[in-house]
């Protein structure tokens, strides 16, 4: 069993691929399933940020929704093609998470919660008030991908599962960037800014740059994440930029684990999966996903995947 | 005149930072369910006002509610987690936010409830320089008296003494004989109190829904960054400009309204980081 971890710990790109190739199998709908991998993605995103360097953001909706929207006006205004489109939605995310981290990082600890959640409000403002582009309270609408060629092969993204399956193309690619940018001196510095800023700056490492860095591959993560959920949905509601988006980012990380590399995902599909078995019996769902929180940072601080590897570990140290 | 309902909404983000400051320089604590608590507090007082008919009775009332929901809070949920960093109360404070919206919703339905304004401050009055809304002259008065009866309990009763000290240096505190966890649970109590007593007093004056308390927890969050965490007086003052600065720009730019604060707050971020009633590296 222990060898097995070991081996997904080891190859954890190639295993988390070969688990999401069969994930929508799994799920009841695939339409679930993308929103897992979508959701997912956006919670790793965030976990970069929150897990590894220790920075609690409360503000990054405003780049899934950046994201979102500017991928969906290049192709409702527009008329950009999708890949294009993409492109312009994790490059505005990231624009956005320079101008937002570059404030932000000013402050420390809590006031850093704050500040993100505050700045997040003005992001929505700004989407919400230009009504003639983004549609205002109604969302944008009209996201239309309906086929296209790859190599001339003609590709039809209104099968669910063929359209899981290009989604899930963009997510790979983000988790191995992911994992390359963790196992990065890059990441070492993060997870000792997290540990100690103070010292990791005696140590000579530029914390507020480092800081401004990782906040912009933060966002633009998060904003690919957007850009696929446009696509998903085909529309983009105004919801996606609200306060309460960033708050289920914050609490998959929480519930799946905080700083560990599939935590996130796991988070994600449990929660998910939580919501859409719960509002088959009561529409007031949030509360049960609020009590479940609740409990997991009173007694489980380091969600699924942190508790499990916690217990492989103590079983690993008391066989030595 | 739109100084004035700029000084009437102020006040009510003054109130708010207010509590929101008390429970952080005490127990190190930011209360992410405040903007519940708020919410819950607009809730009671109409349904206090509904049942007995009299302003003043939801105006005690909805406080010792909303106060003891502090309590059980503190006692319950927050305490586990003192010595375990600083995020993990914020984070357990903001899944019961969660579960508080959802309870007023299933109380008193998604939609809200029909705002009230009380009888004998209905109609407007003139104030010299035109007419203005009676309710505003009130609210602005009630909370000037709130205001003053905290600072006055802090500064100059015995109990205010041991919440300062405790907040400057709480280990001697406890060595001096001072029960400090109960002191945290009262100061916990007073300031979900405070917030419940906002939410009463501003209810007539905004819509009453489940997610009201969202958008006036981030404008007390800038609040808070623009007076300066931990200071009581950036508080109150912090919340009269952000007040005054919504109206005003509300009544030249109406577009940029909802904007203009947060504009505020990134400008006092770029000028002085730790707000402008906060000490200098005050913002670990």
């Amino acid at each position: 069993m222990n060898s097995f971890f070991q081996m997904v710990a080891r190859h954890r790109v190639l295993a988390s691929t070969l688990f999401l190739m069969i994930f929508p199998f799994i799920m009841p709908y695939e339409a679930l399933a993308i929103n897992i991998l979508v959701f997912g993605l956006f919670a790793m995103g965030f976990n970069l940020l929150f897990g590894y360097m220790g920075l609690l953001s409360f503000g990054h909706a405003a780049f899934l929704g950046i994201g979102s929207y500017l991928t969906g006006i290049s192709i409702v205004h527009y008329s950009l093609p999708w890949g294009t489109a993409i492109l312009v939605g994790v490059i505005g995310a990231a624009i956005g998470g320079l101008i937002v981290g570059f404030l932000a990082i000013r402050t420390r600890g809590i006031y850093f919660s704050m500040v993100t959640l505050a700045l997040g409000q003005i992001v929505f403002y700004i989407f919400y008030k230009a009504e003639s582009l983004t549609g205002g309270e109604n969302g944008l609408r009209g996201v239309r991908v309906d086929s296209f060629n790859i190599f001339g092969i003609p590709v039809d993204f209104l099968n669910p599962l063929v359209k899981y399956y290009i989604i899930l193309f963009f997510v790979v690619i983000a988790i191995w960037f992911i994992s390359r940018i963790l196992s990065s001196p890059l990441g070492a510095v993060m997870e000792a800014i997290r540990e100690n800023e103070k010292r990791a700056a005696a140590c000579g490492f530029d914390v507020a740059r480092t800081k401004l860095l990782v906040f912009v591959l933060s966002a633009a993560i998060c904003g690919l994440a957007g850009s696929l959920r446009a696509l998903h949905l085909s529309i983009v509601p105004i919801d996606s930029l609200h306060y309460l988006q960033s708050g289920q980012a914050v609490i998959m990380s929480i519930l799946g684990g905080m700083g560990t590399f599939f935590g996130p995902f796991i988070g994600a599909a449990v929660m998910l999966y939580l919501e859409d078995i719960v509002t088959t019996f009561t529409r007031h769902w949030m509360a049960v996903i609020g009590l479940v929180f609740m409990f997991f940072v009173l007694f489980f601080p380091k969600g699924i995947w942190g508790t499990i590897l916690d217990r492989l570990y103590v079983k690993q140290d008391t066989k030595k | 005149m739109q100084l004035l309902t700029g000084i009437a909404l102020g006040s009510i983000y003054a109130l708010l930072a207010l509590g929101l400051c008390l429970i952080f320089g005490m127990l190190n604590v930011v209360n992410f369910a405040h903007g519940a608590f708020f919410m819950v507090g607009a809730f009671m007082g109409i349904y206090f006002l509904g049942i007995t008919g009299n302003f003043w009775f939801s105006l005690v009332l909805t406080p010792i509610v909303t106060g003891c929901l502090g309590l059980v809070t503190e006692r319950f949920l927050v305490r586990p987690l003192y010595g375990r960093g600083i995020d993990y109360p914020l984070l357990l404070t903001f899944g019961l936010s969660y579960v508080l919206i959802e309870a007023m919703r299933v109380l008193f339905g998604i939609e809200g409830l029909p705002s009230v304004t009380p009888d004998g401050l209905k109609g407007t009055m003139n104030v010299g320089i035109g007419y203005f809304p009676k309710y505003r002259l009130f609210l602005i008065a009630a909370t000037a008296v709130i205001i003053l009866g905290v600072w006055f309990f802090i500064q100059k009763t015995r109990y205010g003494l041991i919440i300062k000290a405790g907040a400057a240096d709480q280990e001697i505190v406890k060595v001096l004989g001072v029960d400090i966890a109960k002191v945290w649970l009262l100061v916990f109590g007073l300031g979900c109190a405070i917030a419940g007593l906002s939410g009463v007093l501003a209810s007539p004056t905004r819509s009453v829904n489940p997610e009201m308390g969202i958008p006036i927890l981030a404008e007390s969050f800038v609040v808070t960054v623009v007076g300066g965490m931990g200071s009581p007086v950036g508080a109150v003052i912090a919340g009269l400009l952000v007040g005054v600065v919504y109206s005003m720009t509300s009544l030249f730019f109406p577009d940029l309204a909802e904007l203009s604060i947060f504009i505020l707050m990134a400008v006092v971020l770029l000028i002085r980081p730790q707000g402008l009633f906060g000490k200098a590296g005050a913002m670990g």
